[in-house]
């Protein structure tokens, strides 16, 4: 179960039958392995990491730092979900620290990302305050490193 | 003057490599894929290479100790105790050496001259007969058999040894056919070396890369330790082909023979190179680790791959190489990897690249991404489809 997960973690283009070979397992040992991780939400989904830099689309992503009240009763769950739920929204973490939540916000522009956080993050009852940082600009992300592949430069060599 | 005249007739009878042509033959080609390699794909993990980075930022850009800096013998010392069960000393028990295969090398000439015998199991790397034949000695070749899984088996021993036998080459995990010896196919080969002046000089420089099971060494065996000298590297493991670093332990008085050669031809091994092996053993276990199991899953799809075209395909469990039977396409060994790579650029290499025995078989070698992997089986499948009209 958890090497299928590192597999496909890495590459989820690969086929069921691929990665039956790859685990010396059968096609349907994977195929249930994989619904049952995908029903289980373990799986929660399969998405794919794009360098938007090199397309014409303009994006702007910028990591807030949330301050906020926590509620009786239900700690910062309710809080978070009442922030997360914005599709705006690509991440929220609660953290240890200075801070509450660090919540990723993606947007067309600078602008649209303030605007935002003034109009939709602030104001929330329990927000107590926030910071705002841009990233300026990503090197890696999710494990991948942006810049031109490396080159499998390996000369020949007698062996 | 005829200048070849003067070549000393030990480097005359060597032949050059005979799969030269295909390297030329790729070179010139777009979208090849090459599974020729025999080395990891692998950038060294960053760890390592950082290490490195660091010892030039500190300045220690000078001559190490003739054997290796000390650190490195001590850490060397320990990851053999903890991975083989080996005790060597690192003060009077080991040389640090230009690669794995340095080592050899310095083995050979330290042991045999004209009149000796080495005992060499084939298919083999290409280094060992050429390094036998430069010392003088003559090789006596054994030919390994697909129906022994390409194992050294008692009585192929028992058959190539004479009394001018001084040094067996057991060559396991190995290249080309990704055969292992067990512990116990080395307790079979231990009987008939027990009771005989025969040194052996056990190549395990891909050791870290065994698949089911953990890695044997002869030395770890009753009555071998003495008669044993152990090469190995970081090469492989920790994919450090270029740093050319490896090692050889053994009994003191064999490596201060060695010590000898080393000190006058090579002076010690580079050191930025030995730092940066410092750290691979002190926190590239994980990093080894990671790339073994990524070897493995390549492998089952290698072997599953070439089993499914209709060659035999016996399962290597270690190295990273297959080497499958192409006989039923009625080709040679040649014949198969030159037309597949002019017709599908695909470059294997022939099997008898590696020793008269290996004609009949190709070796293709995993270090290779997944997609290169997948995409060359699909081509080879391909070209023996094409080849069966």
């Amino acid at each position: 179960m958890e090497e299928i997960l590192e597999i496909l973690e890495k590459n989820n283009k690969l086929t069921e039958e691929q990665i039956a070979t790859m685990l010396n397992k059968s096609v349907e040992e994977v195929r249930a392995a994989i619904k049952k991780l995908e029903e289980d939400n373990i799986i929660l989904g399969y998405t794919t990491l794009i360098n938007w830099e090199k397309t014409r689309k303009e994006t702007v992503t910028a990591l807030i730092e949330v301050r906020v009240t926590p509620q009786r009763g239900e700690g910062f769950d309710k809080v978070a979900e009442r922030i997360y739920k914005y599709p705006e929204v690509k991440a929220c973490y609660l953290m240890s620290g200075g801070f509450d939540l660090t919540v990723i916000i993606e947007g067309k522009t600078m602008k649209e990302v303030a605007l935002f956080v003034a109009e939709k993050l602030a104001p929330l009852e329990s927000v107590l305050s926030t910071a705002t940082h841009f990233v300026l600009k990503k090197y890696k992300d999710e494990g991948l490193i942006f810049e031109e592949k490396e080159k499998d430069d390996r000369e020949a060599v007698v062996l | 003057m005829n200048i070849k005249e003067m070549i000393s007739p030990a480097v005359k009878k060597v032949p050059p490599s005979g799969i030269r042509k295909y390297f030329d033959l790729i070179n010139e080609m777009k979208d090849a894929i090459s599974l020729g390699i025999g080395e990891p794909d692998f950038v060294t993990p960053w760890t390592i290479r950082e290490a490195g980075i660091y010892s030039l930022e500190k300045g220690h850009t000078h001559y190490s100790s003739n054997a290796g800096v000390i650190e490195l013998r001590q850490e060397i010392s320990r990851y053999v105790k903890r991975k083989y069960g080996l005790d060597y000393d690192p003060k009077n028990q080991m040389i640090v050496t230009v690669g794995a295969s340095e080592g050899i090398d310095i083995a050979l000439r330290a042991l045999v001259g004209p009149g000796d015998e080495v005992i060499l199991p084939e298919p083999s790397f290409v280094a060992y007969k050429g390094c036998v034949v430069f010392t003088g000695a003559t090789p006596v070749v054994v030919n390994l058999r697909a129906e022994d899984q390409f194992r050294l088996t008692p009585r192929l021993l028992e058959e190539a040894i004479t009394d001018r036998t001084k040094v067996l080459i057991l060559p396991f995990p190995n290249n080309p056919t990704g055969a292992i010896m067990t512990g116990e196919d080395l307790e079979k080969i231990v009987k008939i070396l027990k009771d005989r002046d025969i040194i052996v000089i056990s190549d395990e420089i891909y050791a870290e890369l065994t698949y089911e099971g953990q890695h044997i060494s002869i030395a770890s065996l009753p009555g071998m330790y003495e008669k044993t000298l152990v090469v190995n590297g970081f090469s492989k493991a920790f994919a450090m082909t270029g740093w050319r670093i490896g090692y050889v332990c053994g009994h003191p008085d064999l490596i201060a023979a060695m010590y000898k050669i080393h000190q006058y031809a090579i002076m010690c091994a580079p050191t930025t190179a030995q730092y940066a092996a410092v750290e691979a053993l002190r926190n590239g276990d994980e990093d080894a680790r990671v790339m073994v199991r990524e070897y493995n899953r390549r492998r089952r799809v290698m072997v599953d791959g070439f089993r499914k075209m209709g060659l035999d395909c016996f399962e290597p469990l270690g190295a990273f190489y297959v080497f499958p039977c192409i006989r039923s396409t009625g080709m040679s060994s040649d014949e198969f990897c030159e037309n597949l790579l002019r017709e599908e650029k695909v470059l294997i290499i022939p099997g008898n690249a590696f020793g008269e025995c290996g004609e009949g078989f190709v070796r293709a070698t995993y270090a290779n991404s997944m997609e290169n992997i997948f995409e060359a089986l699909k081509r080879i499948e391909k070209f023996i489809e094409k080849s069966k009209k």
